[in-house]
């Protein structure tokens, strides 16, 4: 499978993006580009609306200007039948997993197969338990949510966001409330699942330690000014960001505030 | 290209071909090997598996392959494993890279221990016996849950309950004064249903004055209490379940506890006293609007003037019915707000328990209330109050 390069096609394309709640503003003008294979920051302080920006692009909340491109197709321009469609290639993991409480998890995973996919109660069986494995939970399809750990929770999550073999995969906050070995391994597996699926990955997070391993490109939203600050490659960005608030963030703070601003 | 790129295009049929290789066998895969495609079954390679002599080595050759994702994958890690159970070498070198890397993933964590559930099926007579059992350890859950929350009003009444006063005054508007509507228009239509119903049997004694005596009696001892009781049991003690339930799935319950706060004292007691301190204020306004349909139907049907009707009325109805009938509903008030409550600390912590728990908490709050409706009017026809 090919690492993703720079000249890789444009998978995800947000133009003129401004998202508000009613006359509050939260971002305005966002611009920025996903590559296929790319992992994809999305990376700010908090309450700079970045899960807001996630609401968007996984269509749960429209924007009130611009739009998001996915394969060169504006999904907010789209009809709504359209739209449907569009979101069956999408796979997001929620911050808290969001399982559904009632269902064990092969329940959780097999519903979106049942929905969209003419497979037999055996081959859906089948998939859900290669789904469980993928994440490391082979032989916990029995179990409820309510009985197994927080980053269980975020792995089954993921499995269930990737029943459907999506194009691209979306996290909010992937290693919230996980511990530093959890994290890493967390992070680990999304690398391990884009290579060997090509899969787009866009996650958002502040955690330096995963936007440094994995992330290779990024966009970085400021509260203040209520724009993006800048876009690129996280490791580029805190070396070579003439922007000192990006700087000074991929830094925890102790960037000097030498050239530029 | 390796992974679907557009579902939406035309699908190659996918091809499997089983060829003899100079160890073992060789597997050609051709085509699209895609979940949503029809997947050729794999079935004639593992029974070759079995053959003697059996192959040393299964090689894979995927030249041909065209566009694959876990329809692919799921059916190699069943030939993985079958492989393995018969000693076969698996050589994944001709599969493609992303494949190879899937397939190790899924077998990177072991299955843990003892994890799998296997599905029993529970004799019919272990299912009775288990729900014999159940509705025995519910009964003894209630009774120990009542004994909770009386000890909890004992601390309530010598002030070393933990709760706050701006909750109770909550309840109380939300257990009382928004009843209001809902309990005026049952009543009012009781009332009525009642009047149409003594009107027209009496009237054929000549004796048609005489329903203003049965809708006060029946309305003031008996329909008034239960009535409200039930709508209390629909509107209230559903909302109680419902309320402490979600908190029970959130974790604020223990987070009470862990601040030495009882939940019992500060989540049960609150609602029970608003409960207990309303429905007698609403019985009393439901008996008065059920006179009142009563009376509209009355005086349209009857030939009687609005004096003697009210008259008739006054004369019917004993001080002695009135206390019964707010005994009654004080007693169903507290079995409501109590079978709320339960059900919602006893409550599950998923979406579904919360469902459940509303459900039993309603159920529960009917049946405590027609049963004790029939000891109580047994106990005071004895009395002969």
């Amino acid at each position: 499978m090919s690492q993703p390069v720079g000249n890789a096609e444009a998978h995800v394309e947000v133009r003129d993006l401004t998202m508000s709640y009613g006359d509050f503003v939260i971002q305005k003008n966002l611009n920025f580009t996903v590559r296929r294979g790319d992992i994809f920051i999305i990376m700010g302080g908090s309450g700079c609306g970045k899960s807001t920006l996630l609401k968007v692009m996984i269509g749960l909340k429209s924007p009130s200007v611009g739009d998001v491109n996915y394969e060169g197709e504006g999904f907010w321009a789209a009809e709504i039948a359209r739209q449907e469609e569009m979101k069956r290639k999408f796979g997001t993991l929620f911050q808290s997993g969001a399982l559904w409480s009632g269902m064990t998890l092969a329940e959780n995973v097999a519903l979106p197969l049942k929905q969209y996919t003419k497979l037999s109660a055996s081959e859906i069986a089948e998939l859900c338990a290669y789904k469980l494995a993928l994440v490391g939970l082979a032989g916990f399809e029995d179990f409820y949510p309510s009985e197994i750990s927080g980053g269980m929770k975020k792995r089954a999550g993921l499995a269930r966001a990737m029943a459907m073999d999506p194009d691209i995969l979306f996290f909010d906050e992937p290693s919230a409330g996980l511990d530093p070995i959890s994290a890493k391994l967390l992070d680990d597996l999304i690398l391990e699942l884009r290579d060997s699926l090509g899969t787009t990955v866009v996650i958002v997070t502040h955690e330096l330690a995963s936007i440094f391993s994995i992330g290779n490109n990024a966009v970085f939203l400021d509260p203040v000014t209520k724009t993006q600050l800048a876009t690129g490659d996280p490791k580029e960005l805190r070396d070579h960001c003439p922007n000192f608030v990006v700087r000074n963030f991929l830094m925890r703070g102790v960037a000097e505030p030498a050239n530029g601003v | 290209m390796t992974v679907a790129d557009s579902p939406t295009e035309g699908v190659v049929a996918a091809t499997l071909r089983v060829e003899p290789a100079d160890d073992g066998v060789c597997l050609r895969f051709g085509g699209d090997w895609l979940v949503k495609g029809s997947l050729p079954a794999i079935d004639d390679v593992r029974r070759r598996f079995t053959q003697t002599p059996s192959p040393s080595t299964v090689r894979f050759d995927t030249t041909a392959l065209g566009r694959w994702d876990s329809g692919l994958v799921t059916r190699l890690i069943d030939l993985y494993r079958d492989a393995q159970a018969h000693s076969i070498r698996f050589d994944d070198g001709g599969l493609p890279e992303g494949a190879r890397r899937l397939i190790a993933l899924a077998f990177a964590v072991k299955p843990r221990e003892g994890a799998a559930r296997t599905q029993r099926k529970t004799p019919f007579l272990q299912k009775v016996g288990e729900s014999a059992q159940g509705a025995w350890q519910s009964g003894v859950a209630f009774v120990t849950f009542v004994g909770e929350a009386t000890l909890s009003i004992g601390r309530f009444a010598t002030g070393r309950a933990k709760y706050l006063k701006s909750d109770v005054l909550q309840h109380i508007e939300e257990a009382g004064a928004n009843a209001l509507p809902i309990v005026s228009l049952i009543s009012v239509l009781i009332g009525m249903i009642f009047a149409f119903v003594g009107v027209t049997q009496l009237r054929a004694f000549g004796a048609g004055i005489y329903t203003a005596n049965l809708v006060a009696v029946a309305m003031i001892r008996e329909m008034a209490p239960i009535m409200t009781a039930i709508i209390m049991a629909g509107r209230t003690g559903a909302a109680y379940a419902a309320e402490i339930g979600t908190m029970k799935v959130n974790e604020e319950i223990d987070a009470l506890t862990t601040l030495g706060i009882n939940p019992i004292d500060f989540l049960v007691t609150p609602r029970m006293l608003a409960l207990v301190l309303m429905i007698p204020a609403l019985t009393m306004y439901a008996s008065l609007m059920g006179i009142i349909g009563g009376a509209i139907v009355g005086l349209a049907m009857i030939d009687a003037s609005f004096q003697q009707y009210v008259q008739q009325t006054i004369s019917a109805v004993k001080l002695g019915d009135l206390f019964t009938g707010l005994l009654m509903c004080v007693v169903f008030g507290a079995l409501v707000a109590l079978a709320g409550c339960q059900q919602g600390i006893a409550c599950g912590t998923s979406a579904m328990a919360v469902g459940q728990a509303t459900t039993r908490a309603v159920v529960m709050g009917i049946v405590l209330i027609v049963v004790s409706a029939s000891l109580l009017t047994i106990i005071f026809i004895n009395l002969g109050i």
